[in-house]
C-alpha cells in the first residue's frame, strides 16, 4: 500500500514508532498532490516549503523523544474559509483573494498542537455558499470518481482531496450540509458535529448560528481521530462553544434504534439513492439494530427556513467586506458610496450577492416578521420534532443527498435546483444536531451514495459507532485509481 | 421669545451614551484606555477581521446593572445582544453589537433637583453596546483616516422618558447622570474626551395640549452647555415654525455648537433601516439573582440623596449641599471630616466650598490630589473655634497644610500665628492705628459706626493677622469713646 493511501491513524503510529518520517510522508503527499491535483483541482494554495519545514520540526520532536499528538506527521488539508496565520485564506472569493490572516483559527492551532502538517488550503464554493464547489472564484473542483462531475459543496475541495488520496484528512465546514453532501458525493466520511462542539473562532462566518467545522476522512476511525483533536470548548474565543468530552466509540450497535423518516425518501430523491440507503438500513438491521418508522413532518419547511436564516446572517456577516481595511478594494477616487458599491459589486460572485440581497430583504423593516421571525419559529418547531423523534429512536437514517454527483455546469444556472441538493442536510444545522455521512455503495454509474445518520445533540460517539460498525461490515473505503 | 415660551411647552428626552471604564473592551482583551497612539489598542476581534468572534466582558454587564440600580430600574436577568447593521468606515464589522428588544435595565427613574425641588424623570431603558472607531481628517492626506482604538469600548445608553420640560432641566439631568456615573466609578465621564454624549429629542406643544408635537433629534451633543444651547435653539426654531403656520418634520438635525445653529442631517424618508436581529455569535446571557443583589449592595449613597441629607442633617444651604455632594471625592472628604465629630459641620462645608474649592479650581486638581486630610482640616477649625488662631491666620495655615505634610499646630507654631489676646499688646496696636487714622475716628464719632470694621482690619494688618479681632473691636470702641 502506498503511503498516501494509508489512514491517518496508521501514519501517526508509524511516525511515532519511527517507521517512517514526517518528512517522507509530507514529500509523498506533495508528490501525490502534484500528480493528481491538476485533474481534481482541490487545492487553492499548496505550501510545499512550509509543510516540509513543519515536517522536519515534527521529525526533530520525535527524534528528541517528545510525545507528539495523535496527528504526528499527518497531512491535513484545511478548507480555505478557515484562517491560517501567514497563509492566504481566500474563501474562494475575489474579495479575500489577497487576504493573509495574522491569526490561526482555534482548530488550526489544535491541529498543529497535535503534530499535524498542513500542506495547503482547499477549494470551496465562495464563502461556503453552494452545493457543487462551482461557485469558487478561482476554479471548479472535480469529483475524483468522475472528473466531469462536481464533488459537491461547499467543502468540495476537502472531500475531493481526501477521496483522491491527496491527504488522509481534511477540515470542512457545514452550514447546511457542506461537509456531509460532498463527503457523500465523493464516497468518504464527513461529520458535522453538534453546534458548539468545535470552536468557530477563525472560521470565516457564513451563518454564525449554523456554521460548524468538522472532520472529513476516508475511514470512520480517522474522522473520529480528527474530531477528537478539534472538539472542545473555547471560552476565550467563541461564546457559542460548549464543553464536550468525546467519549469514543462503542463496540457494536446491538439494540440501537434506527429511525427511518418517510419525509426524507419522498419525491426529489432518486430511486437509486433511495435503494442504496434502504439497503444500508437493512445492513444495520442485520448488525443488530432495530429499525423504526418515524415521521418528521416539518421537514418540508426546513429548506425555506434554512435559506432565510442563513441568508439573513450572511447579509450581516459579509457586510464587513467594504474595501476599507483588507481584501479587495474598489474605486478609491470617488465617494464613500462609490467605494462600497464598486468593492462589493466586483468582489463578490453572483451566488454570494444573491444571498446578501435575500438576507437583507428578509431582515428589512416590514418583512422581518413575515420571513425571519417565522423562519425562527419553524426552527424551534423542527428542533422540537427531532426531540420527539429521539424519544423513539437513537439515530435517524436518511440519504445524504437526493442524488449522486451531477455534471459540472448542470445546475449552475438554476439556483433553486442547486439549493434543493441540501434538502436532506439542512435540518441538522437548523436543529443544531450532529450528522455524519458514510459511503453506502454506488449507483449504476459507479458514483458513490451517502448514508446520513443524525443523532441528538452530543451523540457523536454513537453516530460514529454506528457508522464504524456499518463500514467494518461493508469493507471500508474503495480507492479510485486516478 | 418669552411670549412664545408662555404659549408653548418644551418637551425633551435624552439618550445619553457613556463610555464605561472597564479594564478591557467589551468583546476582546484589548485595553480600554483613552489617548493612546492611533491604532495601537486594537486586535483582529475589535477590528472585525474575518473569522473573529466576540466574547462578552462580564464587567460591562456588572457596571450597567449598577447604573440600573442607581436609576431604580428593573434588571432583566436574562438578556441578549443584537446586531444593528449599517455601513460606515469607523464601524469595522458594518454592524454594531447592541441591544434591541431586551435591554439589560428598564423602567427606572431619576430624581433631579431643580431650584431645591425634586423633579422625577422616567428612565425608559439602559442597554450595553460597543463604541465605533473615529475618523480622522488630516490635511496631509487626501481623504479620511480611521483610528480603531475606540472600537469595542463599552458604552451604556441611558434613554429617558420625554419628561424634561426645559433646556435647564435637560442640563441638570445630564449633570446628575454624569455625577452618578462618577460616584459608581463606572465611567470617567470626561466630556472633553467624548466619554459622555447625548442624543437630544426635542418637541414643543401649545400649553394645555395633551399630545406631543412632532420631535426632532440632534445626535452626539457632547457637553452640558451644548445640550442647553442646542435645546434652546431647537425649541425656539420649532415654536417659530409653528407660529408662522408651518409644521415640524420628523428629522435628524446636527447641532453646530460653535455657530450656535443646527442643520438638517436626514429626514424621516432617509431614515436608516438597521435590520436589527439577535447576535448569533453571543448566546442569551443570564445574571444570577444573587449577583444582581450583590451589585445593588455596592451602589453608594448618590449625590441627590446626599445633598438632601446634608441640608436636613447639618443645616447646610441647598446650593452648598449640592455643590459638595456633586463631587464624589469632595463629599467623601466632607463625610470623613464630619465623622470625626470635632467641630462645627457648617464650618467644614464653608471652608470646603470657599477657600479650599478656590485653591482646587485654581490648580485644577481634586481634593485627593492634595496633602489635606479630614484630620488636618478639622484640627484647623478646632484651633479657630478655640480662639488660638484667627480666620485670617487660618488661611495661611490652610495654604501650608494643603501642600505640605504638616499639621495645623506645626504651622501655627512655626509661623508664630497664634492669636494675640493679651490686652497690653493689643492696646498698643489699637493706639497706633487710632493715631494714624484720625479721619476714620472723626467719622465714627460723627455717627458712621461702620468704620469700626475698617479700624479692626487695620489692627489685624498691623498684628500680621494675629490679633484677636473680637478683643480688638472691644478695645477700639472703648478707646474711641474715651477720646
Amino acid at each position: 500500500m502506498n503511503l498516501y493511501e494509508k489512514s491517518a491513524a496508521e501514519l501517526s503510529r508509524m511516525v511515532r514508532a519511527k517507521e517512517v518520517s514526517a518528512t517522507e510522508i509530507t514529500k509523498d503527499a506533495l508528490a501525490r498532490i502534484e500528480a493528481v491535483d491538476l485533474k481534481v483541482d482541490a487545492f487553492l494554495t499548496v505550501e510545499a516549503e512550509k509543510a516540509l519545514d513543519r515536517a522536519a520540526w515534527v521529525d526533530e520532536q520525535v527524534a528528541a523523544g517528545k510525545d507528539l499528538g495523535p496527528l504526528a506527521g499527518v497531512p491535513v488539508a484545511v478548507k480555505d474559509n478557515i484562517c491560517t496565520k501567514g497563509t492566504k485564506t481566500t474563501c474562494a472569493s475575489k474579495m479575500l483573494g489577497n487576504f493573509i490572516p495574522p491569526y490561526n483559527a482555534t482548530v488550526v492551532d489544535k491541529l498543529l498542537a497535535a503534530g499535524a502538517v498542513i500542506p495547503g488550503k482547499v477549494n470551496l464554493d465562495e464563502f461556503a455558499m453552494g452545493g457543487s464547489c462551482e461557485n469558487s472564484a478561482f476554479k471548479a473542483t472535480k469529483n475524483p470518481w468522475d472528473l466531469t462531475r462536481v464533488p459537491g459543496g461547499s467543502s468540495g475541495g476537502s472531500a475531493a482531496a481526501v477521496a483522491a488520496c491527496e491527504v488522509p484528512l481534511a477540515l470542512g465546514s457545514d452550514t447546511g450540509g457542506s461537509i456531509r453532501c460532498p463527503a457523500g458525493l465523493c464516497g468518504i466520511v464527513g461529520l458535522k458535529p453538534t453546534y458548539g462542539a468545535v470552536s468557530r473562532f477563525g472560521l470565516v462566518a457564513f451563518a454564525s448560528s449554523l456554521d460548524q467545522i468538522g472532520p472529513m476522512a476516508r475511514t470512520v476511525d480517522d474522522a473520529a481521530l480528527l474530531f477528537r483533536v478539534i472538539c472542545g470548548q473555547d471560552t476565550a474565543h467563541d461564546a457559542t462553544s460548549k464543553p464536550f468530552n468525546f467519549a469514543g466509540m462503542g463496540p457494536d450497535i446491538r439494540g440501537v434504534r434506527v429511525g427511518l423518516p418517510k419525509e426524507y425518501f419522498g419525491t426529489g430523491v432518486s430511486e437509486e439513492v433511495k435503494a442504496g440507503v434502504l439497503k444500508a438500513v437493512d445492513d444495520l438491521k442485520a448488525l443488530g439494530a432495530q429499525v423504526i418508522e418515524i415521521s418528521l413532518p416539518s421537514t418540508r419547511y426546513a429548506l425555506s427556513a434554512y435559506y432565510i436564516i442563513s441568508s439573513a446572517e450572511a447579509s450581516s456577516n459579509l457586510a464587513r467586506y467594504d474595501g476599507v481595511k483588507y481584501g479587495y478594494s474598489g474605486r478609491r477616487d470617488g465617494s464613500l458610496n462609490d467605494l462600497y458599491l464598486s468593492t462589493r459589486s466586483e468582489g463578490f460572485g453572483r451566488e454570494v450577492k444573491r444571498r446578501i440581497m435575500l438576507g437583507t430583504y428578509v431582515l428589512s423593516s416590514g418583512y422581518y416578521d413575515a420571513y425571519y421571525k417565522r423562519a425562527k419559529m419553524l426552527q424551534r418547531a423542527i428542533a422540537a420534532e427531532f426531540d420527539e423523534a429521539f424519544s423513539q429512536c437513537d439515530v435517524i437514517a436518511t440519504p445524504t443527498s437526493p442524488s449522486t454527483a451531477f455534471k459540472l455546469g448542470e445546475k449552475v444556472n438554476d439556483p433553486l435546483a442547486m439549493y434543493a441538493t441540501d434538502i436532506c442536510t439542512t435540518t441538522a444545522n437548523i436543529a443544531g444536531l450532529p450528522g455524519i455521512s458514510v459511503p453506502c455503495g454506488f449507483d449504476s454509474q459507479g458514483l458513490p451514495i451517502g448514508l446520513q445518520l443524525l443523532g441528538p445533540k452530543w451523540s457523536e460517539a454513537r453516530l460514529l459507532t454506528v457508522a464504524k460498525c456499518y463500514e467494518t461490515a461493508k469493507g471500508g473505503f474503495a480507492v479510485k485509481e486516478m | 421669545m418669552s411670549k412664545l415660551s408662555e404659549k408653548y411647552e418644551v418637551i425633551v428626552g435624552l439618550e445619553i451614551h457613556a463610555e464605561l471604564c472597564t479594564e478591557t473592551k467589551i468583546f476582546c482583551g484589548c485595553k480600554n484606555e483613552f489617548g493612546a497612539e492611533v491604532n495601537t489598542l486594537c486586535c483582529p476581534v475589535c477590528m472585525g477581521m474575518p473569522g473573529t468572534l466576540p466574547v462578552l466582558n462580564r464587567q460591562v454587564v456588572d457596571y450597567a446593572i449598577k447604573m440600573g440600580h442607581a436609576l431604580g430600574c428593573r434588571i432583566n436577568r436574562i438578556s441578549k445582544m443584537d446586531r444593528k447593521n449599517y455601513f460606515y468606515p469607523d464601524l469595522p464589522k458594518a454592524y454594531q453589537i447592541s441591544q434591541f428588544d431586551i435591554p439589560l435595565c428598564e423602567h427606572g427613574s431619576l430624581d433631579i433637583l431643580m431650584n431645591g425641588q425634586v423633579k422625577r424623570v422616567g428612565i425608559t431603558r439602559i442597554h450595553i453596546e460597543e463604541d465605533a472607531g473615529k475618523l480622522i481628517h488630516d490635511d496631509a492626506f487626501e481623504g479620511s483616516l480611521v483610528d480603531y482604538n475606540r472600537c469595542g469600548v463599552p458604552l451604556i445608553e441611558i434613554v429617558s422618558e420625554p419628561d424634561l420640560r426645559s433646556a435647564e432641566e435637560a442640563k441638570v439631568y445630564m449633570e446628575t447622570i454624569t455625577g452618578i456615573l462618577l460616584y459608581l466609578g463606572i465611567s470617567d465621564a470626561k466630556m472633553q474626551e467624548g466619554c459622555v454624549r447625548a442624543d437630544v429629542n426635542v418637541s414643543v406643544r401649545p400649553r394645555g395640549q395633551k399630545e406631543f408635537g412632532t420631535r426632532t433629534e440632534m445626535k452626539n451633543v457632547n457637553s452640558f452647555g451644548a445640550v442647553y444651547r442646542a435645546i434652546q435653539y431647537e425649541a425656539n426654531r420649532q415654536m417659530e415654525v409653528l407660529e408662522a403656520g408651518g409644521s415640524i418634520e420628523q428629522e435628524t438635525r446636527r447641532w453646530d455648537d460653535a455657530k450656535g445653529v443646527n442643520i438638517v442631517l436626514r429626514t424621516k424618508e432617509d431614515a436608516q433601516d438597521y435590520r436589527y436581529f439577535p447576535e448569533p455569535d453571543l448566546l442569551t446571557f443570564e445574571v444570577s439573582e444573587e449577583r444582581v443583589q450583590q451589585l445593588k449592595a455596592e451602589v453608594p449613597e448618590l449625590p441627590v440623596a446626599k445633598a438632601l441629607r446634608y441640608v436636613q442633617q447639618f443645616g447646610l444651604n441647598q446650593d452648598d449641599a449640592q455643590l459638595l455632594a456633586s463631587s464624589k471625592a469632595r463629599s467623601a472628604f466632607f463625610d470623613a471630616s464630619v465623622a470625626l465629630n470635632k467641630c462645627d459641620k457648617k464650618a467644614i462645608s464653608n471652608w470646603m466650598i470657599g477657600d479650599i474649592a478656590k485653591i482646587l479650581n485654581e490648580r485644577r486638581i481634586e481634593i485627593t490630589d492634595t496633602a489635606l486630610t479630614p484630620e488636618k482640616l478639622t484640627d484647623m477649625i478646632v484651633l479657630i473655634e478655640q480662639g488660638t488662631i484667627s480666620n485670617t491666620a487660618a488661611k495661611t495655615v490652610l495654604d501650608e497644610i494643603i501642600v505640605h505634610d504638616v499639621t495645623p499646630a506645626d504651622v501655627v507654631k512655626e509661623k508664630g500665628l497664634a492669636q494675640v489676646s493679651d490686652e497690653s499688646a493689643l492696646a498698643a496696636i489699637a493706639d497706633q492705628v487710632l493715631a494714624a487714622n484720625t479721619k476714620a475716628v472723626a467719622d465714627y464719632k460723627g455717627g458712621k459706626t461702620n468704620v469700626l470694621g475698617f479700624l479692626v482690619g487695620q489692627c489685624m494688618k498691623a498684628s500680621k493677622g494675629q490679633g484677636n479681632p473680637a478683643k480688638l473691636r472691644e478695645l477700639l470702641s472703648s478707646k474711641i469713646a474715651q477720646l
